[in-house]
């Protein structure tokens, strides 16, 4: 019997020829990752297991991005934790602040991850370098530690659920919109433990980036990890950036599948997710007249290049609504040079927007664009849960970039051909 | 093991974000955590409940952040078990690996209500609301998640010479 691209990367990094779902494996991993805050509480396990080295300092990304650059005294505490035990270790994949970038937008730009990975991350959307065909998936604090010790990692391998996307995407319609449409059609644990395969026709063209925002909300729907078999667009991209082998896998024609769902992606227009889950996704046009106080253009799921370029081209000759803040966040400091090479910062600030330093900040609430009781945002990120960006009582709209640069500008969530021409 | 509490009822994906707001997360101290615990849904929480108390919730319980900061946040409150329709995968691992125990159990859902004293043997998967007298049966954990449990998390058990080829 076949395997699915996810069941041949688990088979190999356990060495066994054939794994099926449900079986329980102990794998080897590539690339162990932690952040600022799940980062230090694994160094806290790891030293009292009795840790003394890490399995291999090639192996581990230590990222301070969430409260980075430092947010206050006690942020400030965890970043120096991450960095003392990344010198203690000699961690290679240390990015300190003016080099680093959204763990998730970083790690492949640097070819850190490449196809036919396995990665285990402590942070949920680890599972976005599935857009490389790797595997790659969130865990805890724990589970991290002991795979820094050991280089190894538990799985149940899973299920996989196949989504096929065909036939021709409208004007302004992105990746965002449709993972946006997928998560609001299986609700936010349609896929529970499962694994998402994007694959048809419709994908064929999109970009690296729009692949990567797509894989990274599999999270979103409780999947356990989101992946696509790589095409000649996935080897490419990672060809430009390897320093070493990787290997190219792909579903066999007689993979089993738990659930095969088919969507025409003629009938998707721009998808907005209503507060407070991000299954509660609906088209735009019938989102009716919502007005807004602050738009977010950014994070691991919409803070790369495409994004930037797609929310210039819409808001380019506009202003920002008086009544909105326009905060721009490019994931990292190659995504942020080259807006400024490709005079993309300048159409922003022409705007009237901020453009910040690379962090995952607002997204959870952290800082640089908390909301106050009452306010509402229009966001590119991942999860609109109540309080997550932050008043309890606030509101957050997830969009995709342009539909964020469009509803920056009008005040309210607006399409962006309201704005601009595609 | 057995927990004995008072139930605490909590509705469908209940997310990380609500169990331990991300703007508390510049601290890894348990007990400060555990302050926090449910405020945005539930202010006061972490005050109202007692030891051995215990959680019952909808589908997809921790879905959401893998900070482990929630289950480490629920357990440091004292909160003794969670029970639910179905857990979010990353969650559900956490809360193993830090050795707080927790059960799927669909029937207990449908029936226990706030307030009622419950009594809940992990061993045997076997939950009693000892308010209405209702008996209703999860699937018990099997020996090696016990054992993590008993041992207070995975490393800890991970320490033990006898369990290192698990």
């Amino acid at each position: 019997m076949g395997m699915t691209i996810t069941q041949k990367i688990l088979a190999r990094h356990c060495h066994k020829e054939f794994v099926e779902p449900g079986e329980l494996i102990m794998a080897d991993v590539d690339l162990a990752l932690a952040n600022d805050i799940t980062g230090p509480v694994s160094i806290e396990e790891f030293k009292k297991a009795g840790g003394k080295k890490v399995f291999d300092r090639e192996k581990i990304a230590l990222i301070p991005d969430h409260f980075a650059p430092n947010k206050d005294i006690k942020s400030a505490g965890l970043c120096k934790t991450l960095r003392d035990f990344a010198k203690e270790q000699q961690i290679v994949h240390y990015y300190e602040v003016g080099r680093m970038g959204v763990e998730h937008a970083l790690l492949p730009e640097q070819g850190i991850v490449l196809p036919g990975d396995l990665v285990v991350g402590a942070d949920s959307h680890t599972c976005t370098y599935g857009a490389l065909g790797a595997f790659s998936t969130g865990v805890g604090s724990t589970d991290l530690a002991f795979a820094m010790m050991t280089g190894k990692c538990w799985f149940k391998v899973p299920e996989t659920i196949k989504f096929i996307y065909h036939g021709k995407l409208n004007p302004w319609v992105t990746g965002k919109d449709l993972i946006l449409y997928t998560i609001g059609d299986i609700g936010v644990d349609g896929a529970l433990y499962k694994a998402m395969e994007f694959t048809g026709d419709a994908l064929k063209n999109l970009t690296m980036d729009e692949r990567f925002t797509m894989t990274n909300m599999a999270i979103e729907a409780g999947g356990k990890n989101g992946i696509m078999e790589p095409d000649d667009i996935t080897i490419e991209y990672a060809k430009a950036r390897a320093k070493r082998d990787f290997e190219i896998l792909r579903s066999d024609d007689d993979a089993k599948y738990c659930q095969i769902i088919d969507y025409d992606v003629s009938k998707i227009e721009p998808q907005i997710a209503l507060p407070h889950l991000p299954e509660n996704t609906v088209g735009i046009s019938e989102v009716g007249n919502i007005s807004i106080d602050q738009v977010v253009i950014g994070s691991c799921t919409n803070g790369r290049l495409e994004d930037m370029r797609i929310a210039a081209k819409v808001i380019k000759g506009h202003k920002v609504h008086p009544d909105v803040r326009l905060i721009v966040i490019p994931a990292t400091q190659n995504v942020y040079r080259q807006m400024i090479t490709e005079g993309i910062i300048e159409i922003f600030i022409e705007a009237g927007a901020v453009v910040s330093t690379p962090t995952c900040g607002p997204c959870l609430g952290g800082y640089m664009g908390i909301l106050a009781k009452g306010e509402r945002a229009v966001s590119t990120t991942n999860r609109n849960f109540v309080g997550r960006m932050g008043h309890p009582e606030s509101e957050i709209y997830l969009a995709s970039p342009a539909v964020a640069a469009a509803s920056a500008v009008k005040g309210r969530i607006a399409h962006p051909e309201e704005v601009a021409k595609i | 093991m057995i927990y004995k509490g008072k139930a605490w009822i909590f509705g469908d994906n209940i997310d990380t974000d609500v169990i331990i707001p991300a703007r508390y997360l510049n601290t890894t101290d348990p007990a400060e955590l555990a302050s926090r615990c449910m405020e945005d849904v539930a202010p006061g929480f972490s005050k109202k409940i007692n030891a051995g108390d215990i959680i019952i919730a909808g589908k997809n319980f921790g879905c959401g952040s893998s900070r482990e900061h929630a289950p480490l946040a629920i357990k440091a409150s004292g909160i003794s078990c969670v029970i639910a329709r179905s857990f979010a995968r990353i969650f559900y691992r956490n809360s193993i690996n830090i050795g707080l125990p927790i059960l799927e159990c669909e029937e207990a859902v449908d029936s226990i209500k706030a307030g009622d004293e419950l009594e809940v043997d992990t061993d045997t998967g076997v939950i009693k609301n000892l308010t209405s007298g209702g008996i209703y049966t999860a699937m018990p954990f099997p020996d090696f998640i016990k054992g993590i449990i008993q041992a207070q998390g995975l490393l800890n058990y991970a320490r033990k010479a006898e369990n290192r080829n698990v």
